[in-house]
Formats: C-alpha cells, structure tokens, sequence
C-alpha cells in the first residue's frame, strides 16, 4: 500500500499561481490526473516526484515528505515527459544503467526483466536515438519499473502514440493497477483517461475541480447545461413542442441563421425527447448540433460548479 | 564515486563530437611548440611564455570550461539528468563522481600535451616542463570545479564561464594586479614557480595564498554544487 498525499498544495511562479491549494490522496488502482493544458498537472506531478517544491502545504508518500528526500525513489518509478534520455545508450544499456543506479543487487536480471515487460527485447540493443516515439516511452516505462516500485507516476505518458502503442501502454497500466501499484497519469484527453482510471482528480486552472468515480466526473460533464443548434421543418412548432418538456431550459429563435438555440438541462433527457418530439410533430430535423462540446467548456463549467 | 555515473559521463562527454573537439586544442598546442623549437629565439622564454600564455592560460581554462560544464550540464539541459535525480542516490556522490571525470579529463588533454609541449621546447632545463605541468594540474582540477558548478547554477554556464576566464582572468588581471590574487591562472602559475628551478619563473600571487585558494574554491564548489543539485527543480513545461 503506497499513497501519495497532497495537502493544502499551492505553487507560484512568482506572480503565476500554478496549483492552487489543492488536497487530494492517491492510493492503489489506476488514477488519472485530468485537465485542459497548463493546468498545472505537470507541476502537480513535479511536486509528487520530488522534482519541485510546493510553495505551501505538504507532499508526502506513505506519511513521509517527497521534496529533498532521495529515499522515496526507493517506491517511486517515475515516467518523465520529456524524451531525452541519453540517445547513445542502447535500450538495454539504458535500462541496465537506471537498474545499477538504484543498486540493485543483480542489476542484468532487473533489466532484463524490465524490459520483458514492456516488450521491448526485440530493440534492446539499438540505440535509444533511433527509437520511434512508442518505443521511446516504453523503454522509460521499463527504467521506471526496473526496481518494482509501488508507485509509478506518468506525465502525459499517451502524448504522440498512435492508437496501436496507446492500447499496449493502456494494457499495461492496466496490470499495474491490478497488481496493487498506486499508478497515476496525466493527460488533457477526457476519453483516454476514462478508458483508462477508475478515478479521476480533475484540476483546471491549478485548482481542483472534481474527483471521483469515472462515472461520476461523466455525470458531472453531460448533466451540465448543453447548447445545441437545431434546424427543422418548422422551427416554431418545434420550439413549442421542446419547451414544454422539463429537460429544456430555454430556446431562442435566431432568424439569421435560421434555426434554433436551445440550451437543456439533462442530457440524456434532452437527447430522447428531441427526436421523439420531432416525430410526433411530423416535423423534419435537418441539423442537430452541440454548440459547446469542447473540452474548455466542459472544464470552465466544472470549476464554476 | 559511483561507476555506473562515471561511465554514463564519460561516454557523454568523449563519446560525441566533443571528444575530437577536446583533441584539437592540445594538438595545436604540440604543433605550435614543434614549429617554435625552431625559431631562433631565447628558449626560456619561448617556453615560458607558450607554457605560461597557450597552455596554462588559455588551454587549460578552454578545457575546465568544455569539460566542466560539459559532464553535467547537457544532462541539465536536456532533462535527462532526470534518470540520475530519481535514484536513491546522495547528490553529492553524483557531483564528485562528475567532478573526478572532468578532472581526470581535463589532465589527459590538458597536462598531458603541457608536459610534451615543454619537453619539446626546452627539454628538462629548469625544470620548467614538469612545473608547468603541475601548475596545470591544480589549476584544472580548480576550474573544473568552478565551471562544474556553473553547469549546475545556470543554464548560460559557457557564457558565464567564458566572461570569467576571458574578461576577469585576462583582461581584468593584465590591468589590475590586485585581481591576479583571484584568479585560478595565478594559482597554477604559484605552484609551477615553487617547482620550477629558482629565478626562471615569476609569479604574482605568493605560494601561501595560491595553495589554500585553490583548496577552498575547489571544495565550496562541490559542496555548493552538491547543495544545488540536491534542491534541483525540473521547469514545468507548461
């Protein structure tokens, strides 16, 4: 059991505030840190790997204070973000080497069994500047878990991989997690973190907006007020018709563009009654669409909240 | 000292195009003494003024320099000092580790060539060959050090090293005399006068002074380095 707390956490950058009293603890399982960029989940993850002092509050793993304490690295596997990672070491050099630092007592066999694990064998003795980005970010997976740490911390660990090397790191966070590991990574993408993280911190503008059950951050993004723009048939009929239902809140007639503004209070509600109303109607829907889907949006209205 | 960060700084320091650079300037050095040797000048003072000048005054600094910055500050540079920090490993055994790499460098290309540029040019006379060349040891050991410990305060350590052993050692020191007693030139130049056969050499700075300055600076700026590496802080991206 490893858990990572962050208590009362605030970081400026001279006149910047980055992370802004954030509380919150991470234990076993996967937990995913998610916020739009510049977020300060870099500098959250910073501060949870001893790379960076919290300006106030406290950072601790298992009770003891991360910043200037070489000792937790013991339990820490950290995944930078960053790529460079001495291009002139092979893999298996490479990973050798962070096996030795850590001074293990059979640093080959560490090695070796990093490797296995993230599969990557097959390349171990090309040099590190060759590798493609996936690769690159496995074999940092493999430096990180060459002493088995009990935590593993990964900073936008998803960034540039393509769909094949996303599903083989998700595979393998994946098992990690079940294995008891406290895992956590950030990423801007709400959709990998949920595939992904049974929890989920969410923080936007160095504040903490949300934390829970992936079902629970979902539920807090759709049953926030949805814009939609819909063209019909018959726009006044149609308006009539929407506003009646309870799951509408208002509806603006906009003649230049033809259409209708209508902002809807429950999501999945609104979703079943639109076309259900339309067909009742007998009127024609020609465009349906969310008109702040983004995921700024998503997060400004949580902060709000 | 830790050997698997000796070998990794080693590698990072010889193993690119660096590792010829460092060979250009002693080779010049050698070339430059060979053609001299045959000049029909006073020898002594065309071996006190390429060993004095060339080798201890600009050879040896331009190496500390590419040297001492260059065993750690690359790594800094590039994030990827990240993999040395996230180990269970005292910070000040990775400085001393770096620092014994950069010394022994900076003697191979630094000493080395002095000694054969010497013997060259005025044999073992005076002894001048062997002074010179123990001036350039405790001098590069020091500016080692020193320039290590820019790597490690300040992303513009070249520059910053650079305004040192251009502006402050040569330009300052050849006006201002009283700017000779800080400056690590000096300091080599001390101990090669204590070595060399009396009356052949002259140096500014008493042996008494040049010795415990050369230990001071040499140790406060590995603690010092050891400290700021400890409390290293990686720049958020963001």
């Amino acid at each position: 059991m490893a858990v990572i707390t962050i208590d009362k956490v605030s970081r400026w950058f001279g006149n910047v505030v980055a992370v802004n009293d954030v509380s919150m603890s991470i234990g076993p399982g996967i937990t995913g840190l998610l916020g739009p960029n510049g977020a300060g989940k870099s500098t959250l993850i910073h501060m949870m790997s001893g790379f960076l002092a919290p300006s106030a509050g406290a950072v601790t793993l298992d009770g003891e204070a991360i910043w200037r304490n070489q000792q937790v690295y013991r339990k820490i596997g950290l995944v930078p973000e960053r790529e460079s990672m001495y291009d002139y070491l092979t893999g298996w050099e490479f990973v050798l080497a962070n096996a030795e630092l850590h001074g293990l007592a059979d640093p080959g066999a560490a090695a070796e069994r990093a490797l296995a694990l993230v599969e990557m064998e097959y390349a171990q003795d090309r040099r590190t500047g060759t590798y493609s980005k996936g690769m690159k970010q496995r074999v940092k997976m493999a430096s990180a878990l060459v002493h088995d740490p009990s935590v593993l911390l990964l900073d936008e660990p998803f960034n540039g991989m393509d769909p094949r090397q996303r599903l083989h790191l998700m595979e393998l966070l994946r098992r990690f997690g079940a294995d008891g590991r406290t895992v956590l990574f950030s990423s801007h993408i709400l959709e990998e973190v949920e595939q992904l993280a049974r929890h989920i911190e969410v923080v936007v503008a160095g504040r903490h907006a949300a934390s829970g059950d992936f079902r629970k951050i979902r539920r807090l993004m759709t049953d926030r007020p949805h814009r939609y723009l819909v063209r019909s048939s018959d726009d006044r009929r149609l308006a009539a018709a929407l506003i009646a239902d309870g799951s509408t809140a208002g509806i603006e007639l906009d003649w230049q563009e033809r259409a209708l503004r209508i902002q809807a209070i429950n999501f999945q509600g609104f979703t079943t009654l639109l076309p259900k109303v339309a067909k009742e109607a007998g009127i024609r829907l020609y465009t349906v669409s969310p008109a702040d889907e983004s995921l700024e949006s998503v997060f400004s209205y949580l902060v709000a909240s | 000292m830790n050997r698997t960060v000796a070998r990794l700084t080693v590698r990072g320091l010889l193993g690119r195009r660096r590792g010829v650079l460092l060979l250009v300037v002693p080779a010049l050095l050698l070339v430059i003494s060979v053609i001299a040797r045959g000049a029909d000048v006073d020898k002594h003072d065309l071996a006190v003024n390429i060993l004095g000048t060339l080798s201890l005054g600009t050879l040896v600094p331009i190496l500390g320099l590419v040297v001492g910055t260059g065993v750690i500050a690359t790594e800094i540079d590039d994030g990827s000092i990240v993999y040395l920090l996230a180990k269970p490993l005292p910070r000040w055994k990775i400085i001393t580790t770096k620092l014994a790499v950069a010394i022994v460098t900076t003697w191979v290309f630094a000493a080395i060539p002095t000694l054969l540029a010497g013997l060259i040019i005025y044999g073992t006379k005076d002894n001048l060959a062997v002074a010179f060349t123990l001036g350039t040891l405790v001098s590069g050991a020091a500016y080692s050090a020193v320039f290590l410990l820019l790597g490690v305060v300040t992303r513009h350590a070249v520059v910053a090293g650079l305004a040192y052993a251009l502006v402050w050692e040569s330009l300052v020191g050849n006006f201002v005399s009283g700017a000779k007693t800080l400056s690590v030139q000096q300091w080599g130049l001390s101990v090669a006068k204590a070595v060399a056969a009396d009356g052949s050499l002259t140096a500014p700075v008493a042996l008494g002074v040049a010795i415990p300055l050369l230990i001071v600076i040499t140790v406060a700026a590995t603690v010092f380095a050891s400290v700021r590496l400890a409390g290293m802080t990686l720049a958020s991206e963001e």
